[in-house]
């Protein structure tokens, strides 16, 4: 623990206080606290300051119960409980003072509300005489958070803090995920009020999960069955609803081909013979084209986000589609589909899958082998084993998965680190691959790196991030230090804020407006910070530096000098149909 | 597909915040709203939005379901202006002089059933419920002559077909 280490009580004494509090009035302050506990958060990330003082001074009294994380800045406290979201599966949890404590978090729950990611922020603010008045630190964080948001709420008299506390836990991880900020007065956290507490099971107005049809499971078995090409595309709801073995089992049972969006990956270990790789702008060139191929789409717990459709109007317009999805508010937003089966994955998939007969057609698996060989001949191979003098992402990625053996959570900030992440990770296991995909939130990686490793301290945590990426959160490389968080960073080096750089080369005639980048020097910073650091410039040196880094107990850096002016391929270029991806 | 006015009936839990997270529905989508209305309904802290907006079918679905998709809404409609009974009320500020020395306006006023809320020697409030339209001819008759002030309310309508909205609130609140 690392903010307050004097006069710390001892843990019985600790015990007896909160057992004699229990019967007695407390504070506000206090009920926050408990509440907590009560929801099991036994880690929260955060910063303090005036309008939430009264909460940090009751956690310097739980030290042994929570593990409050000082981060260097609220983004990166928000980005770390996202991570830890994602790798645990468990409520993230955030706290800041009110005004720029609260704005700063803006992003990072934009981030969570566009990629379902549970989290309950809790926010101070001003005394409740003078909302309105412009005080000091005053921001309407009610308003400024309500796009972006699952619910919010604020709370100006005590007595509402336990109720308000178990709605946001179970609106935060009930259905469809999502980010919840509850804002709580100043005048609250002092008031005083009879404590009790009750977890909260239901809200009349709310209903997290659509009533499966069976019927509708019935019709999507008989047009799969049917179906002569058919196609799985998943995405994270597989997750989410830990429906990883249904998905297994559905496309084992039928033999059918499937493919993920980028936040569906490792749902499906990455070997699996019915892996066929990641849809989308950068996707893989097999699903990409065999996409406008198919004659079913069996979408699952996927959006059809415009980055994995391209141009709507020639998405798989010849295919009948069957969505599977939690969120009725999915089913024909961005494609019509033909049949839409609610409720969670796992629920719908165990009921399709004993409808379900073997397909049959090897030509069509034959298919996605031809063109994944395409792909692996003219960019797959040449980027993992490249014969060039510079280092390439790809390569780099290679090698962690050679020392990971693809058990590693691969977490990865935005541009072309991630999309090469994307690509070239391997993963055995779920809960795997933790990256900004709605939002694209530059500066994500390393604070949610953090997270994840907190989440799942059992697990390998390795972050690959670009140099541009790496100096917007730079900052919580103290967080590492302070925390002592087993993280390993890789920086991929290419001067550039590369993704950028690639659309200047091809739609803007290589006119590199602003996206150059004189760096400072990595491996001294980090260095700073008291973590290990090593750069590596030459491949003779990758091996060891990567084997070196995964050894290591602790925080490990290493910055890798790629090639400047690699492209990622194949590319759907925005606006064009999936099926004119292009290889080069 | 066309677009046209569609009346977009909300009912929700009476809860602050409420107006302004239906409101960003429509914002988000560039969608400007014609007309609002809140009130308490026949179901006790439960309210009534009664939003009307010029957009697509389509686009009705996708705010409807947008709409109960936000935790304390209990259940959304979309209505075209044939499937419900709607109208909207105004108030008419004018001259009482006018009254006296501008025989037609009394004409105007018992042709258009207007209904006189106040008279007092300075100015005379008439009050219309109708149609957009009906209301539009009223205000047409009076401006020539000079209106003093005008204020026109949000539609609040009811549907012709059943909703069963009782129902399934009463099953919503066990
Ligand atoms: C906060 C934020 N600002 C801007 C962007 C736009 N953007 C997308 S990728 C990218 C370049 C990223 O550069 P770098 O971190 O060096 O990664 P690289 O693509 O070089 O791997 C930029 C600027 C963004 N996604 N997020
Ligand atoms: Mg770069």
């Amino acid at each position: 623990m690392e903010t307050i280490t004097k006069t710390k009580l001892p843990e019985n004494e600790v015990k007896q206080e909160l057992k004699k509090k229990t019967t007695v009035r407390i504070q506000g302050s206090e009920a926050v606290v408990r509440s907590l506990i009560e929801e099991g958060a036994n880690l929260i990330f955060g910063y303090p300051g005036g309008a939430i003082m009264p909460v940090y001074d009751e956690f310097y009294k739980v030290q042994d119960k929570i593990h409050h994380v000082l981060t260097r800045h609220e983004q990166g406290a928000i980005h770390a409980a996202q991570g830890f979201a994602r790798s645990s599966g468990k409520v993230g949890v955030v706290i800041a003072t009110s005004g720029p404590g609260a704005t700063n978090l803006i992003t990072g729950i934009a981030d969570a509300q566009i990629d379902s990611t549970p989290l309950v922020c809790i926010t101070g603010q001003v005394g409740s005489n003078l909302l309105g008045s412009d005080a000091f630190q005053e921001t309407d964080i009610v308003s400024i958070s309500t796009p972006v948001t699952k619910w919010n709420y604020q709370i100006t008299k005590a007595s509402e803090i336990p109720g308000v506390i178990a709605k946001a836990f179970y609106i935060a991880r009930s259905g469809r995920p999502g980010p919840v900020l509850i804002d709580i007065t100043k005048d609250a956290q002092f008031d005083e009020f009879d404590f009790s507490y009750k977890k909260c099971e239901k809200i009349r107005s709310y209903h997290p999960v659509p009533e499966m049809d069976p019927e509708k499971v019935k019709e999507a078995a008989e047009m799969i069955n049917k179906a002569k090409k058919p196609f799985v595309v998943f995405g994270q709801g597989v997750v989410l609803a830990q429906a990883e073995e249904e998905l297994r089992n559905l496309i084992e049972k039928a033999d059918i081909p499937a493919a993920s969006t980028l936040l569906g990956l490792s749902a499906l270990p990455t070997d699996h013979n019915l892996n066929m790789g990641m849809v989308g702008m950068h996707g893989h060139y097999a699903p990409n084209v065999l996409t406008n191929e198919c004659d079913v789409l069996i979408a699952i717990g996927m959006r059809f986000d415009d980055r994995v459709t391209g141009n709507l109007d020639t998405y798989a317009k010849q295919a009948k589609i069957i969505h599977f999805d939690i969120d009725p508010a999915e089913i024909d937003k961005n494609v019509k589909t033909d049949i839409a089966v609610l409720g969670t994955v796992k629920e719908t998939l165990a009921e399709l899958i004993p409808l379900i007969d073997k397909n049959k057609n090897q030509k069509w698996h034959q298919e996605f082998h031809d063109l994944r060989k395409i792909e692996y001949d003219r960019i797959i191979h040449p980027q993992t084993k490249p014969t060039q003098e510079k280092l390439t992402m790809g390569e780099v990625i290679a090698a962690v998965n050679e020392q990971t053996n693809g058990d590693a959570i691969l977490v990865s900030d935005v541009g072309q680190n991630q999309m090469m992440t994307s690509r070239y990770g391997k993963f055995n296991i779920t809960k795997s691959k933790i990256t900004s995909g709605g939002l694209g939130t530059m500066g994500f990686g390393l604070p949610a790196s953090m997270g994840a490793k907190l989440g799942r301290p059992d697990r390998e945590v390795v972050a690959f991030i670009g140099d541009g990426g790496f100096q917007m959160t730079i900052q919580e490389l103290g967080t590492i230090m302070q925390t002592k968080i087993p993280v390993k960073i890789v920086v991929l080096n290419n001067e550039f804020l590369g993704m950028v750089r690639q659309w200047q080369e091809l739609f803007f005639d290589r006119r590199y407006a602003s996206t150059v980048m004189t760096n400072p020097d990595f491996v001294k910073i980090v260095e700073g910070y008291g973590i290990k650091a090593k750069r590596v410039s030459k491949r003779e040196d990758l091996k060891d530096a990567i084997a070196d880094m995964i050894a290591s107990e602790d925080a490990y850096f290493v910055e890798v000098i790629v090639e400047k002016e690699e492209n990622v391929f194949p590319m759907i270029p925005s606006g064009a149909s999936v099926s004119d991806v292009r290889l080069k | 597909m066309e677009k046209q006015l569609y009346t977009i009936s909300v009912y929700t839990e009476n809860n602050l915040g409420l107006l302004n997270r239906i409101a960003t529905i429509f914002l988000k989508r560039h969608v400007n709203i014609e007309s609002l209305t809140v009130s308490s309904t026949e179901i006790e802290h439960v309210s009534r939005f009664i939003i009307v907006a010029n957009i697509t079918e389509d686009e009705a679905k996708k705010i409807i379901k947008q709409i109960e998709k936000q935790i304390e809404v209990i259940k959304a409609f979309y209505h075209t202006n044939d499937e419900a009974i709607y109208l909207q009320s105004a108030l008419f500020k004018v001259k009482s002089k006018l009254l006296f020395e501008k025989r037609q306006i009394q004409n105007i006023i018992k042709k258009s059933n207007a209904r006189i809320v106040t008279v007092n020697p300075e100015f005379f409030v008439l009050e219309k419920s109708g149609r957009k339209e009906e209301i539009e001819e009223l205000y047409d008759g009076l401006a020539e002559y000079g209106i003093m002030q005008f204020v026109r309310s949000g539609r609040i309508s009811v549907t012709k077909e059943e909703m069963k909205i009782t129902e399934l609130l009463e099953k919503e609140l066990v």
